[in-house]
């Protein structure tokens, strides 16, 4: 699949979540929020997707669930949406889990498994039958047959035929999910297994049905503001690519929201990669084979989940959000932090860090600026405090954390980067492979990013992800690069 | 020969972030596919979806003075091929 490829179903949450802005900047933010259903779906509304316009409204209840910022799972179907915008309002802090599964959008889908078609032609050559390793599949009455009982799902048959007569079914949750960490419960509904979950949102993106959310925090962040505390804003630097306005009018247009200040994460990017830097310097002077990069929260998850092995080459210097919020933090003690996220997984990372208060997402801060109305392209432009480097700035390219680094290298100790652009199965068992082995015998620096195409990939983008990556190269070309004067001795 | 076809993609916030980020293809395989019978740009706010909820049928895109609801890459292009008949 392409990244970002446009959906109906980022529309639908989109639009509930503009309704839910609208709510609560309202009078009656509960009553409004019950109503949203009702709103989007009418007396004698048409019913462009499911079965009827009750079916409808009960899905769009609970995207409403998620947006508020709740668990599906844990909220009764009785529960009238008035009562979980309450609920909402008196949370101290957003749930653990940053993912929530509506059943009743979730289609069931038929399990994942090998069909062959009515195009198999009964061949002389079968090179299915050749290929399996595992003997279940066999030409009977002229057609080749799958024995369920011995298939593997493994689609070597599938890949084989000529007429390409065999089907491999998938379940795109279940395909998506590099750890498998979506399956079907009993009832054939999707379940996440949090144990396994490395929050990197490929099942969300994945879902043709859109039943998998993030739950927001928006809510949290809106009453943050309202109860008049110093929100402060911290973007990634993957949003510069993301909303049709220059880098300032952007700064600007947070400004007006509401937030006391808004620093550029890539203003932490800085410090991690001199940091990675000495610290590649020095594992190498040591002997060590390899390192790879720690700023992917998608991918840090993944080493702590599944491949505690990899610790030892992972570098230990600390991500981008880490080292500005404590700048943040610093400067203003008193301040609510909101981290601008272009994923769900930095929700898990900013809920184990005292210094991020909150997480909003690209789609979020979209919703908000059109509950508001705001032409971000007619803001004006004020100036970020402190200026980033082009190789921070250039963080969220796939390939921009690696390059970063290597900029502030001696000459005598060379990196010889190697790109995981996202994470699936494959890219996974050769980085198992890699911390097993202690070796990697493609380079010594190992980028990895959870998402392909790097943060401007990630799952809750609004930007088609060519003109974010041109948008967001023009803002690093007028940047300044980092000074050789920086370089890390060896 | 006749008028050229114009095409304005909005590109204004609600529609950007409503879904018309994916139709800034159209400004270039638009011309590809039509050469210069049709014109096509991405414009500034059209000003459709500050009518009463209409933020929700965003993206919109003009062909000609035909108003394209929900566009889709598809949508834009049979409304083209319709008005090339």
């Amino acid at each position: 699949m392409a990244i970002n490829t446009p959906k109906q179903t980022s529309h639908l949450k989109r639009e509930i979540l503009v309704r839910l802005i609208r709510a609560f900047l309202s009078d009656d933010f509960e009553e409004k929020t019950r109503l949203i259903p009702y709103d989007m779906r009418p007396k004698g509304h048409e019913v462009p997707y499911r079965c009827c316009i009750y079916k409808e409204r009960a899905i769009i209840r609970d995207r409403t669930i998620a947006g508020l910022g709740c668990s599906i799972e844990d909220t009764n179907d009785s529960t009238l949406l008035s009562e979980v915008a309450r609920k909402a309002l008196k949370r101290e802090k957003p749930d653990e889990k940053p993912l929530t599964v509506l059943t009743t959008a979730c289609k069931g889908c038929v399990p994942a498994r090998i069909y062959v078609t009515d195009l198999c032609q009964g061949c002389v050559a079968r090179p299915c039958e050749n290929t399996c390793k595992f003997g279940a599949i066999k030409v009977i009455n002229g057609k080749s047959t799958i024995d369920t009982a011995k298939c593997k799902n493994c689609g070597m048959c599938a890949q084989v035929c000529p007429y390409q007569a065999i089907q491999k079914i998938i379940v795109p949750c279940e395909s998506a999910c590099p750890v498998g960490a979506i399956e079907k419960d009993e009832n054939g509904n999707a379940q996440i297994d949090f144990d396994k979950c490395i929050s990197c949102g490929k099942c969300a993106a994945a879902c043709p049905f859109g039943a998998v959310h993030e739950k927001s925090q928006i809510i949290d962040v809106l009453q943050s503001i309202k109860s008049k505390k110093k929100v402060i804003a911290m973007v990634a630097p993957a949003i510069m690519g993301q909303l049709p306005c220059s880098p300032e009018q952007l700064r600007q247009a947070i400004l007006n929201l509401g937030f006391a200040e808004v620093y550029e994460v890539a203003q932490g990017a800085d410090i991690t990669t001199k940091t990675e830097a000495e610290e590649f310097v020095e594992r190498l002077e040591n002997g060590e084979e390899f390192m790879t990069t720690s700023c992917c929260a998608g991918y840090n998850e993944l080493v702590e989940r599944h491949i505690p092995e990899m610790k030892p080459f992972r570098s230990d210097t600390k991500t981008p959000m880490y080292y500005t919020a404590q700048i943040v933090k610093q400067e203003h003690p008193d301040a609510v932090t909101v981290f601008f996220s272009p994923c769900v997984a930095k929700r898990r990372e900013a809920l184990k860090n005292p210094n991020v208060d909150y997480v909003i997402n690209y789609e979020e801060l979209g919703a908000w600026f059109v509950a508001l109305g705001v032409q971000v392209a007619e803001c004006s432009k004020s100036k970020f405090k402190t200026e980033a480097s082009a190789e921070a700035r250039n963080y969220a390219v796939i390939g921009g954390v690696a390059k970063a680094v290597q900029t502030l290298l001696p000459e005598e100790i060379p990196a010889h980067p190697v790109i995981i652009d996202g994470l699936n199965k494959q890219s996974i068992r050769d980085l198992k492979k890699y911390a097993k082995t202690g070796m990697c015998e493609l380079g010594n620096l190992i980028e990895v990013m959870a998402c392909q195409g790097g943060c401007l990939g990630g799952n809750a983008t609004v930007n088609a992800y060519k003109p974010a990556l041109k948008q967001l190269t023009n803002y690093v070309n007028e940047s300044k690069p980092l000074i050789e004067q920086e370089k890390v001795t060896g | 020969m006749d008028k050229k076809i114009s095409v304005k993609v909005c590109l204004g916030t609600t529609c950007f972030v409503m879904g018309s980020s994916n139709l800034q293809e159209l400004i270039e395989t638009v011309p590809a596919k039509y050469g210069d019978r049709v014109e096509v740009a991405g414009v500034p706010c059209l000003g459709l979806c500050s009518i009463d909820w209409e933020f929700s049928k965003a993206p919109y895109v003009k062909v000609d003075d035909e108003v394209i609801k929900e566009a889709t890459v598809e949508k834009v292009l049979s409304a083209i091929d319709a008005k090339l008949k």
